[in-house]
């Protein structure tokens, strides 16, 4: 028996890696370039095909091996009291992080990296979030979620140059004309909300026309709408710059008072040195309010009508609709909501970078933030913010290797999906009980058809 | 006139290459109801195969143009084929029987997968190829504007009808073509009757992409070139055809992909060559919203 199995792995591994061969002897072992001329000229590198072939050779036995060996052990009984300990772990896991997530910038003062790094996580964890009211509460597929973030970010950078529009009457012949206000050191805190509100505007529009699309072809069709305005930005040069993005966007400052070195800077008021940390310590505060802010109305909204008919449509539309709930305004408040906290990143993300460009809204960011939130187990609060950190985190680890880095992005979102289908945290605490709340599996809960 | 028909003959030639492509999509879709987005990058890949099989042939001192054209054909769809397959047993056949967004997630993954792949090995600029065939015809000359039609847009067209013809035999007639349409209305009493469905499966997924290969090498003959993101915008196009024509009809994707190579060079020709890929994404939400079932679909019917 023992002995069947090593031929049958060997038999495996060497039938892997000639179809390693096949794929890899052009691919790999040939390299093209463009010479001086424009000429194509290529040379061999059989050195890599070797590596590459033969790493798929052992790879091939180890992945072999190690299904034999768990396959032989089974599923593994806790016992009680582990298992209670892990239960109580769980629950302490929340605050933990919250605890942690408050402290980072003093653990971590003296390191801007680490920070720099903190508020990209969190940034994610709230397009997470957000991403999350959309796919995982109304079982709504989108692949277009970073149009909003793109709305939200160019609402922000577009505004604060102009100021805002404001209409008034006039004496003259036109009758009314439009002044333009500008907010000032205050940009920042009167264009968020704005921004939030023109992406939700936006989240409607796509939701209107995707109403009766369901599955496959809504995720098509939102992906559709995220190239479209990635398109048009691009391309209407005169008001988004075009490929040049939009630069020169002003920086947050603490309620009207801004973080510069100078006498009326934030430092010189508290009478501290100044230091440029304090911005990224700023930023950091601010993003995580934002990111618990949208967490925290997620829970609230659950436990509405509005939130229990989203649950309710992704376990089944047409009951839904048969109970009388009118799907129209359950989709489309689904849409806006999530793409307005969508829009708020998005103006964060402007205000954070000071420059954007339509380079950072193609369709790999709207992957990555679903990834996100089908990792973290869809529904999960918990789960899409330990995803966001692995992601990210990891995302960062391989910064060495940058061409590697999307290569090996795909093969773990591959990897993950065939081994936790159902993401990381995978079950739901549910809003409604009878006499206790109990965690139900989430191969339990439906993922929606619409 | 002669404007309008010198862009219905560059659109049909266009619409030839989304339609090769789109046939990959509406044949995954109807028989394991999912989008295969790495489909794209497949297609990609194809065109890679048969650059580097045209760099060796040429410095192998090659110099018969039809045979380099057969051989690159021949290379590319069978190593197109075996890419196919592969991507179909590791990224989508663990999770057949699993919840309906993770193989469309997996899919995602492997084309991030195949797309980079091929940026690290062949690097991230276009390769350009000298023109392989040249020459044309003038259909009609009058004065200041002259109607072409070039003789790669012959072979490009040759092309599609043949394979079209062998495929639709390959579907309608042959034991094959049975055991796919069979696993397309009920995998379970399919198997019950003898169809090994895992190997219609493959085999849906190996005809796919060796089409997807042809579409790619008439890609680099007509453009002239390749590089590692045309996968993409490509693939989504042509799967905007296969939905336009009604996704799980095979005569529906060749006509969706011609209609969507006619929208975006009639787009293109008076309009905005800016704005053509808007064109194209607009038709598509479009004619899902008027039309969800596309030119030829079945309507979906609903089961409470």
């Amino acid at each position: 028996m023992r002995d069947r199995g090593i031929v049958f792995i060997m038999k495996n591994a060497v039938v892997s890696a000639l179809l390693a061969l096949v794929l890899f002897s052009l691919m790999i072992g040939i390299r093209t370039e463009s010479g001086p001329s424009g000429q194509l000229t290529y040379w061999t590198r059989f050195g890599e095909l070797a590596a590459a072939v033969g790493a798929v050779f052992v790879g091939s036995i180890i992945v072999e091996t190690l299904k034999r060996w768990t396959g032989s052990i089974g599923p593994v009984e806790l016992p009680e009291t582990v298992r209670r300990a892990f239960a109580m772990l769980g629950r302490l896991l929340t605050p933990a992080l919250l605890l942690f997530a408050l402290l980072v910038p003093v653990i971590f003062y003296n390191q801007r990296y680490l920070l720099d790094l903190g508020i990209l996580v969190l940034t994610y964890v709230m397009l997470g979030w957000g991403l999350n009211i959309v796919v995982g509460l109304a079982g709504l597929l989108d692949l277009g979620y970073v149009a909003f973030y793109a709305v939200g970010a160019y609402s922000y950078a577009l505004l604060a140059q102009s100021g805002l529009p404001f209409p008034y009457f006039t004496e003259a012949s036109p009758y009314i004309a439009i002044n333009f206000l500008q907010p000032g050191p205050w940009a920042f805190w009167v264009l968020l909300p704005v921004s939030g509100l023109l992406a939700a505007f936006w989240g409607m529009l796509l939701g209107f026309p995707v109403l009766r699309l369901r599955g496959d072809y809504l995720a098509i069709v939102t992906l559709a709408f995220g190239e479209i305005i990635r398109l048009v930005i691009l391309n209407w040069q005169e008001l988004t710059g075009g490929p040049n993005g939009i630069s020169g966007i002003p920086r947050p400052t603490v309620f009207g008072i801004p973080l510069t070195p100078g006498e009326d800077g934030f430092a010189a008021l508290i009478g501290v040195p100044f230091s440029p940390t304090h911005r990224l310590v700023f930023l950091f505060y601010i993003i995580l309010a934002l990111a618990l802010l949208t967490n925290w109305v997620t829970i609230r909204l659950r436990r509405l009508p509005i939130g229990r008919a989203w649950e309710a449509m992704r376990e089944d539309e047409v009951a839904c609709r048969a109970l009388g709930i009118n799907i129209t305004t359950t989709k489309l408040s689904a849409f806006a909501i999530g793409a307005m906290f969508g829009g708020f990143a998005g103006a964060f993300f402007a205000t954070r970078q000071g420059f954007i460009s339509p380079e950072s809204f193609t369709f790999q960011e709207s992957a990555l933030v679903l990834a996100i939130v089908v990792l973290g187990g869809m529904g999960s609060q918990l789960g899409v913010a330990l995803a966001a950190i692995a992601m990210i985190g990891g995302f960062e680890l391989f910064r060495g290797l940058d061409q590697f880095r999307m290569l090996v992005f795909g093969g773990v979102m591959v990897l993950l999906m065939i081994w936790r289908p159902r993401g990381l945290v995978s079950h739901r605490a549910p809003t409604v009980f009878l006499q206790k709340q109990t965690e139900i599996a989430s191969s339990l809960v439906k993922e929606g058809r619409g | 006139m002669d404007y309008f028909a010198q862009q219905l003959i560059n659109g049909v030639v266009l619409g030839s290459i989304y339609g090769l492509i789109a046939i990959g999509y509406t044949m995954v879709y109807g028989i394991v109801g999912m989008i295969n987005f790495a489909h794209g990058d497949i297609f990609m890949i194809g065109g890679f195969i048969a650059l580097i099989t045209f760099l060796i042939l040429v410095s192998m001192g090659l110099s018969a143009v039809p045979l380099i054209l057969l051989v690159m054909l021949i290379v590319s769809m069978a190593v197109t084929a075996v890419y196919g397959w592969v991507v179909e047993r590791i990224a989508y056949r663990p999770l057949r029987q699993s919840f309906r967004l993770a193989p469309l997630l997996s899919a995602i993954g492997m084309s991030f997968v195949l797309m980079n792949f091929s940026q690290v090995s062949q690097g991230a600029q276009v390769k350009p190829i000298p023109p392989l065939i040249t020459g044309g015809y003038t259909l009609r000359d009058s004065g200041n504007f002259a109607v072409q039609l070039s003789n790669v847009q012959i072979v490009v067209m040759v092309t599609t009808i043949v394979l079209l013809a062998i495929f639709s035999y390959i579907v309608s007639r042959t034991r094959f073509g049975r055991d796919m349409r069979a696993c397309e209305q009920d995998q379970t009493m399919a198997a019950l009757l003898g169809v090994n469905v895992d190997r219609t499966i493959s085999m849906t997924f190996v005809i796919g992409a060796s089409l997807a290969a042809v579409a790619g090498m008439m890609y680099l003959l007509y453009y002239g070139l390749v590089d590692f993101f045309m996968g993409f915008v490509a693939g989504i196009k042509a799967f905007t055809a296969a939905v336009l024509g009604g996704i799980g009809s095979l005569p529906g994707a060749m006509l969706g992909g011609l209609a969507i190579g006619l929208i975006e060079t009639f787009w293109s020709a008076y309009f905005s060559i800016e704005y053509k890929d808007v064109a194209a994404f607009s038709i598509l939400i479009v004619v899902l919203i008027f039309m969800p079932t596309g030119l030829l679909g079945r309507p979906e019917i609903e089961k409470v």
